[in-house]
């Protein structure tokens, strides 16, 4: 019988990219320009871990409207986990066509550096 | 003062249904259909005919005709074009005026428009390719109980398409085994699983206990990952009673999506499932079994991008739509076509992917096409290319058949979408540079390393039987 692999007892996700290996600061700047480019509103939202179920995370200030700079975006980011380190951040894009999300992800798990 | 006098016997139908000076009006509802009329039945005939007997008309004049204004009611063959390619068929253009058809109703449109008439001898053979739906008759319709948005907002799922996967064997495994299989796909990294169109409630596995396990499956994945699953529920039934009893029950366990099979079922019964899961909140996906009875003859029946607008108006937020790469049916541009009109809010005519009609949906929800049928880890980045991010990807043997089972073949999947996701946004071409982003992303993915192993090489490429029309391409 071939070699299986037992899979690993589940860990906790958090949407769009949790799949992926943590993401470098280049990779990130290439992910906040897609959506800045897609003519996309970027906002901040964060939460207590156990809370991530709900839809309503904690806003951080208002959504950056019509903000084009990636680092502008960045160093928001990084004062919202600064502030909420023991907090999931994530960054989301406000499609106005849609009226919904053009993308959400998180880019600080709580407890990361 | 009557005009007209009563004269017993047949007449030809031209002289009534013919009218090429026609201009159609915006409440109009068109269609098209494609006709190979008997030997020695002029073109005009042959579309006259098709025209009186999906509206007013019968074979013979009959008095009572003269009692209404049928100039009023009637339909109009208003033009006729050859079929590029082929000299044997060409295409009708019908208006029927909008009092013909009943408020809110698909049924009533197509017991008129694709009724008798398919039967009718002056025609060798008939095929609805197209109707435009007025916006007026649009408004009178449910459509989508949530559509696409609402799904999103419910799920929390942005920025990437969603992940299914059809549980197997279809039929035979007893409701605590299948729940079994349902969690591993879950907690792997899916977003949905669905019940296969043949699981009702046979006697291996009655569906109050599908029901219950798979949702204490869901609940536990949930739990487990911290995101929102689902399970398409099949509560397609012998009767609308049944059925609403099924769908009710999938509502007191917290399930956030069922299922229904809208052909076999029938669109009453379909239109009446769609109002309730707007009523109760509840996610509907759509399966089309008997599609391809009435859709893949290029000569008679009825076009897959007709049974979508019929479906978009009687009420569904899940449609399969083929996949264009896997073992199913499916002309690329045409596919395309009919996914344009699931989801867009207008559709220009575009006789390249087979729309011969602008069609206005107002504000209606959009359907999400569900790509489903023989696809694996290697077709996502044509999905992603394709199809974009609003639509779902379903893969049955692609999760179940990996060689360390269902979580680690989800979890594979899951990898290859994010990464053919990061890589579009950077501005990659993901079709062309497909194997090169899979392979990074195996690098760090054993689960993905050892699907790509075992799916290689494995293509689907026989040809298409229906084809759009050759000078259409």
């Amino acid at each position: 019988m071939p070699e299986v692999t037992a899979y690993k007892v589940t860990e906790r996700r958090g949407e769009t990219f949790s799949y992926l290996p943590p993401m470098t600061p280049e990779r990130m700047r290439q992910q906040i320009a897609y959506l800045i480019n897609q003519g996309w509103n970027p906002a901040i939202e964060h939460t207590e871990p156990e809370r991530s179920f709900s839809s309503f995370w904690y806003l951080w200030k208002l959504p950056f409207f019509g903000e084009r700079s990636i680092e502008r975006i960045l160093a928001e980011l990084e004062a919202c986990h600064r502030a909420n380190p023991g907090h999931h951040v994530r960054l989301l894009a406000y499609d106005n066509y849609s009226q919904s999300q053009g993308t959400a992800f998180i880019v600080y798990r709580a407890g990361s550096r | 003062m009557a005009e007209k006098s009563y004269q017993a016997g047949v007449k030809d139908y031209r002289k009534t249904y013919w009218t090429p000076d026609y201009v159609p009006l915006d409440t109009d509802l068109l269609a098209v259909f494609k006709i190979v009329p008997q030997a020695g039945v002029p073109r005009e005939e042959a579309a006259a005919a098709v025209a009186a007997e999906s509206s007013t008309g019968t074979w013979t004049t009959v008095w009572t005709d003269l009692l209404t204004d049928l100039d009023y009611y009637k339909g109009r063959a208003y033009r006729i074009e050859p079929v590029p390619g082929d000299s044997t068929a060409f295409y009708a253009f019908i208006a029927y005026p909008l009092d013909l058809f009943e408020e809110g109703s698909v049924v009533n449109v197509l017991t008129s428009l694709v009724g008798n008439v398919f039967g009718f001898k002056a025609v060798r053979s008939l095929r609805l390719e197209d109707l435009r739906f007025p916006l007026a008759y649009v408004k009178t319709c449910g459509g989508p109980p949530n559509g696409i948005q609402m799904e999103r907002d419910r799920l929390g799922k942005y920025g990437r398409a969603l992940l299914g996967c059809t549980i197997k064997p279809k039929l035979g495994l007893s409701a605590k085994n299948y729940g079994r299989a349902v969690y591993e796909c879950l907690r792997g990294g899916l977003d949905f699983t669905k019940d296969d169109e043949n699981i009702n409630s046979q006697p291996f596995m009655r569906w109050q206990h599908r029901f219950e396990f798979v949702m204490e499956a869901v609940r536990k994945a949930e739990e487990e990952t911290g995101e929102r699953k689902g399970h398409y529920l099949n509560c397609t039934a012998p009767t609308p009673e049944e059925m609403y009893k099924r769908a009710e029950f999938a509502k007191q366990l917290g399930a956030p999506i069922i299922m229904h099979d809208f052909l076999t079922a029938g669109f009453t019964a379909n239109t009446g499932l769609a109002n309730w899961c707007r009523e109760n909140g509840m996610l509907l996906h759509i399966h089309r079994a008997m599609h391809a009875v009435l859709d893949r003859n290029p000569y008679h029946g009825i076009h897959f991008r007709v049974i979508t607008k019929c479906l978009r108006l009687s009420g569904g937020d899940h449609l399969h739509s083929g996949t264009v790469v896997g073992k199913l049916e499916g002309d690329r541009e045409a596919t395309l076509g009919w996914v344009d009109l699931m989801r867009e809010p207008f559709i220009p005519e575009n006789r390249t992917r087979g729309i011969f009609f602008d069609q206005d949906w107002g504000s209606m929800p959009g359907v999400m096409p569900v790509a489903s049928g023989g696809i694996h880890v290697w077709h996502m980045p044509a999905l992603t290319a394709i199809f974009g991010d609003d639509a779902c990807f379903q893969f049955g043997g692609g999760t179940l058949g990996h060689p360390w089972g269902n979580a680690a073949g989800a979890h594979a999947n899951r990898v290859a979408l994010e990464a053919c996701v990061e890589a579009r946004n950077q501005g990659r071409q993901v079709e062309r540079e497909g194997r090169e982003i899979l392979t990074e992303a195996a690098q760090q993915s054993p689960e993905l390393k050892i699907a790509m192993d075992t799916w290689k090489e494995i293509k689907f490429e026989f040809d298409t039987v229906d084809k759009l029309d050759v000078v259409n391409r």
